[in-house]
């Protein structure tokens, strides 16, 4: 089964983070993708800018509504996403477990996937 | 990652809004201060054990308030107390019935917070130490070196601000709309001219003042949050973001300017390029123009050249005139003058910038730039006038280093026998 993990944390405290720290974080994380990668487990990830860079398109209005900033305002902020395999909901929470000890504070939203298309981008877009 | 690391970060996002609440409470900014440091203590203590608060800010401030009442308390048994209601044990803080602040609270405490800073009353030297001391949380002996002024100096300037602000009149009120967008533009200002201090005098990370251009972009966003609709306000924050990504690339291993064209561009922070990049875009959306957004729309030209030669100098030039439009000054007159002198050659350049030196006469980059164009044309000995006058004018060694350089080879040319 696959499982989307989107990634909770108070964007405040995440872009003050000195280079240092969020090379740190990053390091701790990749040793927990480094087995999930090599069983074949890890899907696309994500990182995303903060919630200031977000628009929003309201498609309840006709025609739709453009707004500035995030769809909705929260106490922590979407800001960012994995997509593993996982044999079922207790093994999604161990990962899910591994990566809270890597990046702790936030929270992981482990959700089933319900239709994956890995999609036609190629090569290392991360730069930005 | 130590607890120490984490529980820093969340200290440190929490506090504009937590300082803003207990501002709010006691009506006072040296109470507000102390409460607020003794939560931090507690938490400290606290959160290590029992792991990070699922609201840090709400914690800190029902702990902080609690503890100053108890210190108000034990001082002056006759000052009226706070509703009890509120008032509850350190364990119900996380309770479902502990106070949640609303979006509505956060707003209004932050926003007071950042307005009373720059109170009109305040000169911009005292803005910006009580801004960085209140909001940022620095410390006084780390702003006293980041603008390079003793400490005591700087706990007087700090305090002489306090000390302001508690006469002046009603600060803790909401203001209105008019007012509102007037602080909106001192606030800006405020952040700019803190980016600014960070900025412009030396090597990043080689002193405290790195950490105000990383400090000034911190507010821009929690202003941008404040105001998510505000196109000058992303202007602003994509400005700063465009100019910093530039950092570890504009000084060389001894420490001397490296110039824009010399500069390694693989050394450019792309993610905050790429964050820059996409507020500008959102900026544009609103057809609202204003300096912030021009200034970034420029900084945007230069970091999306890949080579120094695809830099679109007629672009910058156009931009430059609009800044001129929307605020007219002979420092932007002379930035325009760089653009021009790509677009038109130095001659050019040489004639718009003739006219300024009466009003730039003890203005570094006037010379600096009067020189290079002289140099340009090869008119050596008027060059070789102007760049001594640079130096005379230099605030920094980089920048009187960057100027030597510029002699030295005038110097050579002339042994050479040209």
């Amino acid at each position: 089964m696959l499982y989307a993990f989107l990634c909770y944390h108070d964007e405040d405290a995440v872009f003050a983070w000195s280079q240092a720290h969020d090379e740190a974080v990053m390091t701790a994380l990749h040793k927990v993708h480094a087995p999930l990668e090599k069983a074949g487990r890890f899907g696309p990830t994500a990182r995303l800018m903060p919630t200031t860079a977000a628009t929003t398109l309201r498609k309840d209005t006709d025609p739709p509504q453009v707004l500035d900033g995030p769809y909705a305002e929260t106490k922590e902020q979407l800001l960012g996403f994995y997509v593993i395999e996982c044999a079922d909901l207790e093994a999604a929470l161990d990962v899910a477990r591994d990566l809270a000890k890597a990046n702790p504070g936030g929270a992981y939203e482990v959700r089933p996937v319900r239709g994956f298309y890995p999609g036609n981008l190629s090569g290392d877009t991360s730069g930005a | 990652m130590s607890d120490v690391d984490w529980i820093e970060a969340a200290l440190t996002a929490a506090r504009p809004q937590a300082i803003g609440a207990l501002l709010r409470y006691f009506r006072d900014l040296d109470l507000a201060e102390e409460a607020y440091q003794d939560a931090c203590l507690r938490a400290l203590k606290s959160w290590p054990k029992q792991g990070p608060p699922r609201d840090a800010a709400a914690w800190l401030i029902m702990v902080g308030r609690n503890a100053a009442i108890d210190q108000v308390r034990r001082g002056a048994r006759q000052t009226a107390l706070p509703d009890e209601a509120v008032l509850s044990d350190l364990d119900d803080v996380e309770a479902p019935l502990a106070e949640r602040l609303d979006g509505a609270h956060y707003r209004d405490d932050v926003l007071r917070l950042l307005f009373i800073c720059c109170h009109p009353d305040l000169p911009a030297t005292q803005q910006i130490a009580l801004a960085l001391r209140i909001v940022s949380g620095l410390s006084v002996r780390q702003i006293a070196r980041a603008f390079l002024v003793g400490e005591a100096a700087m706990e007087q300037r700090i305090t002489r601000a306090k000390a302001r602000i508690a006469k002046a009149d009603t600060p803790f009120e909401a203001p209105g709309p008019v007012e509102r967008a007037e602080r909106l533009a001192a606030v800006a200002a405020m952040v700019y001219l803190v980016f600014n201090e960070g900025y412009s005098t030396g090597p990043a990370g080689e002193d405290d003042r790195g950490a105000l251009a990383d400090e000034a972009i911190r507010l821009a966003r929690l202003l941008l949050r404040l105001f998510p609709a505000e196109p000058e306000v992303m202007g602003l924050l994509a400005l700063m973001l465009l100019q910093h990504a530039r950092a570890a690339a504009r000084f060389d291993a001894a420490g001397e300017i490296v110039l824009l064209d010399d500069q390694d561009r693989g050394l450019w922070n792309r993610r905050m390029i790429g964050e820059g990049l996409a507020l500008i875009d959102k900026a544009i959306r609103h057809h609202r123009r204003g300096p912030y957004q021009v200034q970034a729309a420029i900084a945007a030209l230069h970091v999306r050249a890949a080579r120094p030669a695809d830099t679109d100098w007629a672009q910058i030039d156009a931009l430059y005139a609009a800044l001129e439009q929307l605020e007219p000054s002979p420092v932007v007159t002379l930035n325009r003058a760089v653009a021009v002198s790509k677009v038109r050659g130095p001659d050019a350049a040489l004639t718009m910038i003739a006219p300024l030196e009466s009003r730039l006469g003890g203005y570094f980059h006037y010379f600096g730039l009067k020189g290079a164009l002289l140099k340009q044309l090869g008119r050596n000995a008027e060059a070789g006038r102007a760049f001594d006058q640079a130096i005379s004018l230099a605030a920094t060694p980089a920048q009187a280093a960057h100027i030597r350089q510029h002699l030295d080879q005038l110097a050579g040319e002339a042994a050479a026998g040209r």
